[in-house]
Parts: C-alpha cells; structure tokens; sequence
C-alpha cells in the first residue's frame, strides 16, 4: 500500500503538483492518468524519491518514505521495480545481463541460482531467444518487457511503470498490461502505472487517479468512468471519436 | 550557471563520486574494462602522434644547427627532453581530454537522458560512485603508462627520421638520448600525467552526469566537457611547473 497525503511539488514558479492526496492499494493496479504534461511523471518520480516533495507525505505501507534519508530509503528502494518511459536497459549490456544486474548488485545467490532466476524472469516476459543480445538489437516492445523482467527479478513489493505501452501497437500494448496485471496479483504487488492510453484504463484501472494540470480531479475505477460527470475526465475520456460513439450506443 | 555554482556541484559530486562502492567484485571488474576502454584504445592515437612529434623535433633540432660549435647529439637530447618534460604528459594530455573526454561526456551524458542513471538510483545504486570511481582510478592507473610509451615511441620516432633524413648520425643521437639525463623531469612529468587523467576523467563525467534534455544537450556537454578539461589541463600544467621546476 501506497499513500500520498497533500503532496506538492513546483520547479520554481511553476507549480507542477497540488495537494494531491490518495491511497493505492496492494495486489492491484493502480493507474495515474492524465494528459500529456498533466505532472504525471513528476508525480510517479516523487512518489519513488527522484523528485523531492515541496510538502507533503509519502507512505509506503506505515514507513514516511519523505521524512527517509538516504540509507533508510536504500532499503525501501530494493522492495521498488521500475519500468521506465523508455525503458531505460543498459546499453552495455545484455538482456541477461541487464536483468541479473540487481541480482548481482544486491543478493548473496550463487551464479547458478541467478541464472535460474533470470531465465524465470525472462520466461515471465515471454523473451525466449534474445538473452544474449544488446537493447540495440531488439524492439521497442521487447524492450519493455525485458525492463519488466528487470524491475521484477529482486521480488520487489512495489512496480511503478511509467507509460509502459506508450509506442506499441494496440495488440502488444494489451499483453503488456495484461502481463503487469497478472504479475501484480500474483505477488500482491502495490503497482502504480502512468498512461495516457484509454485502452489501459479499461483493461486493467482497478484503481484510477486522473489529474489534470497537477490536481487531483478525480478518482475511481474503470467500471465508474463512464458515468463520472466530471467535465475535465469526460474531455479527456471521450476525446477519441471511437469512444464517443461508444458512449452513444450504450 | 554561474561559474561558482558550477564549482560547487562540481565538488559535490566528487564527494558522490568518492564513497565506498556497493560490491568490491564488480568494482574491480569495471576498473578492468575502464582500463580497456580509456587506456588500452588511446594506445593507438599515442603512438602515431609520438612518432610524427618525435619526429618532427628531430628535424626541427638538426635543421637549426648551422651553428658548428653546438654538437651533433644535441638533437638526441633535444627531443628527449621535449618528450620527457612537455610533449608526452601535457599535449598526450590534451590529446586525451579531446578523445577520452569527449567519449566519457557522451557515455554518460546518454545514459542520463535515456534514464539509464535514474534506473540506477531507483535500485539503490550510487550512480555517480559507480559510474565515474572506476573510470577515475582507471586512468589515474594507465595513464602513466602512456606517457612512458609516448616519450620511448617519440625518441624512437626522432631517431627514425634523423637517419632517414641524414641529419645526424645514429651514434650522436643516441649519444644525446643519453645525455645528462634528469630522473627528477621523469617524476615532475609523471606526477603532472596523473593529475590531468584525474582532470580528464572527472571533468568529463561531471558535464555528462548533468546533462538535461536530448541527444543535443548531450553533444553540448561533450563539448564543454573537452573544452573545459583542456582549460583545466593547461592551468594545471602552469601551476604545477610552478611548484615542481622552481
Ligand atoms: N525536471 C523538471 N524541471 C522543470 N520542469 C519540469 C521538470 N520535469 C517536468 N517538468 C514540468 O512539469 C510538467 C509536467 O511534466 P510531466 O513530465 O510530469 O508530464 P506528463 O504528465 O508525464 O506528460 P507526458 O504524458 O507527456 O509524459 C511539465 O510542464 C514539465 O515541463
Ligand atoms: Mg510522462
């Protein structure tokens, strides 16, 4: 469990986050969305510490993360995985390479071990065959699970995916929210997804936080976004043709 | 950012940089492959350079001796002593700031904004002390080596030429290569060599490190980063002259 209580957050005169206060729960999925520029970045970036909070809290479970220095949040940070916007794998190096490397960094395990580990991770991911070649040489969507794969191998308790389908094609965009859903229940994880894609929200927001200009406009789940009359969640929701019309039939 | 900012960050990273790292085994494997990456490829720019500047100074040195009292081996002696005390540690040095410098700013300056070094700091990493130590001590390690390499290869280079010139005998040059030699310029050459990789090396880091934005911002700091290292490197060399020939 995550929560947030009166977080704000500017960079100089420009106030990016307002008194944004919310809880996400364990074992679901919990989806921050917002249009582009909206602060959901800053606002993910705060919550796992690569941005300072001007005020505010951020718990995770019943520990204050913000009042934290930097040891104390050395032990938080190997229970976080995160699936940067572009994935962010080591150049230098390999698939295996890149998804041992908290392996390597933080457990006693023994080389055979890890590499059990990793293959199980890669496995997860479905990345069969390209355990020996650089980020360079795979595709964007192969990318991205191999960073899944790397934000999941030490076990973590908390998944953060910053826009972890943005560039995929609709049908591999699903698989992957599809495959972080399914790894989040299965290990309880606390997951907070930042997307701006519609066909996330319906498929897996279990738990949505919308902001719009760095506040809070709205919270809820998939099943209740439809019928939200909320104008700024209903520009953003509806700002496609198709769901318009979706709208107009159901 | 004003210079004394500048200055400040500049200090505080290294006290980022310079911290105990998180395995001892990884660390040493870095510190090989750096030793690779900053030592072992310049090996070849050295060289050639030597040879053509050893050279060059030969020619330079035998061209100019109309005088008949100044003797044959000075030619010998001469690029020696140039090699030794000026051409082998400081333009080596500057030659290095403009390679390695700009390959280390652009390495790290990319791993900043594809979020390489947030992905590191997120697991729990030091990034700086990961990223930079090894490549600090690295240099600081080989770079002596290079400069030994540079002033034999330039001597060498100087003796090729005056024979294939036919400017002075092998015999006189090798005479003067040997002539009154000063141990203590070796040491004053060897300690300026270890300062400016410990110059090239951080400066460089430190422009890659904060970079913010794209693949522009990233050739920028490169730039400053060469610039500014080579600065460094020729005030350093001022000021060192100054404490350890007076
Ligand atoms: N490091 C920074 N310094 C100053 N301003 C920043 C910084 N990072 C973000 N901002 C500003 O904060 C605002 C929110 O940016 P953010 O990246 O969070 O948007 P976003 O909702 O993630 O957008 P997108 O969907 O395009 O990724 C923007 O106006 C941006 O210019
Ligand atoms: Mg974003």
């Amino acid at each position: 469990m995550i929560e947030l209580k009166n977080v704000n957050k500017s960079f100089g005169e420009l106030d990016v986050l307002n008194d944004i206060s919310i809880r996400f729960e364990a074992g679901k999925t919990n989806l921050i969305i917002g249009q582009s520029g909206s602060g959901k970045t800053v606002l993910l970036k705060s919550i796992i510490g690569l941005h300072e909070v001007d005020n505010g809290h951020i718990y995770y479970g019943d520990r204050d993360f913000t009042a934290m220095n930097f040891n104390e949040r050395k032990l938080i940070r190997k229970e976080m995985g995160m699936v940067f916007q572009g994935g962010a794998l080591f150049d230098s190096l390999t698939v295996e390479e890149n998804v041992s490397f908290p392996l390597d960094m933080f457990s006693d395990m023994n080389e055979d071990d890890k590499r059990a580990r990793v293959k199980f991770c890669l496995d997860r991911v479905d990345i069969k065959k390209a355990h020996k070649l650089y980020p360079a040489e795979i595709s964007g969507g192969m990318q991205k699970r191999v960073a899944i794969a790397r934000a999941i191998v030490l076990n973590p308790s908390y998944l953060f995916c910053d826009e972890p389908n943005s560039g995929l094609d609709p049908v591999t965009a699903i698989v992957i929210d599809k495959l972080i859903h399914e790894i989040t229940v299965e290990y309880k994880m606390t997951t907070i997804i930042n997307t701006h894609d519609m066909n996330s929200v319906m498929e897996i927001g279990e738990k949505i936080l919308f902001i719009n200009k760095g506040v809070k406009a709205w919270e809820g789940s998939n099943h209740e976004i439809f019928d939200t009359e909320n104008q700024s969640l209903n520009n953003f929701v509806f700002a496609s043709n198709l769901f318009k019309k979706i709208k107009k039939k159901l | 950012m004003s210079f004394i900012e500048n200055i400040g960050q500049y200090v505080l990273f290294l006290n980022r940089v310079f911290s105990k790292p998180e395995r001892r085994r990884i660390f040493f494997d870095q510190i090989i492959k750096e030793i690779y990456k900053l030592g072992v490829n310049s090996l070849g720019i050295v060289v050639i350079i030597s040879v053509f500047m050893g050279a060059v100074i030969s020619l330079q040195t035998a061209y100019n001796l109309d005088n008949p009292l100044l003797p044959d081996y000075l030619v010998g002696y001469t690029t020696r002593e140039s090699m030794i005390l000026e051409f082998s540690s400081t333009i080596v040095g500057l030659i290095l700031a403009g390679k390695v410098g700009s390959n280390i700013a652009s390495e790290i300056g990319s791993m900043r904004v594809t979020e390489q070094i947030d992905a590191l700091e997120i697991m729990g990493v030091n990034s700086a002390n990961f990223l930079v130590f090894p490549k600090i001590i690295a240099a600081v390690f080989i770079n002596p080596f290079l400069y030994v390499i540079s002033v034999f290869v330039g001597i060498t280079g100087g003796l090729l030429a005056s024979y294939l010139a036919d400017t002075v005998s092998v015999a006189d040059f090798l005479y003067g290569v040997q002539y009154s030699i000063i141990p203590y310029y070796i040491s004053y050459s060897l300690i300026k060599t270890v300062v400016f990789a410990f110059i090239i090396t951080s400066v460089s880091s430190f422009y890659g490190y904060y970079v913010s934005g794209g693949s522009l911002e990233v050739g920028r700091a490169s730039t400053k980063a060469v610039v500014n290292s080579s600065i460094l490197i020729l005030l350093a060399n001022l000021i060192l002259t100054h404490i350890l020939l007076k």
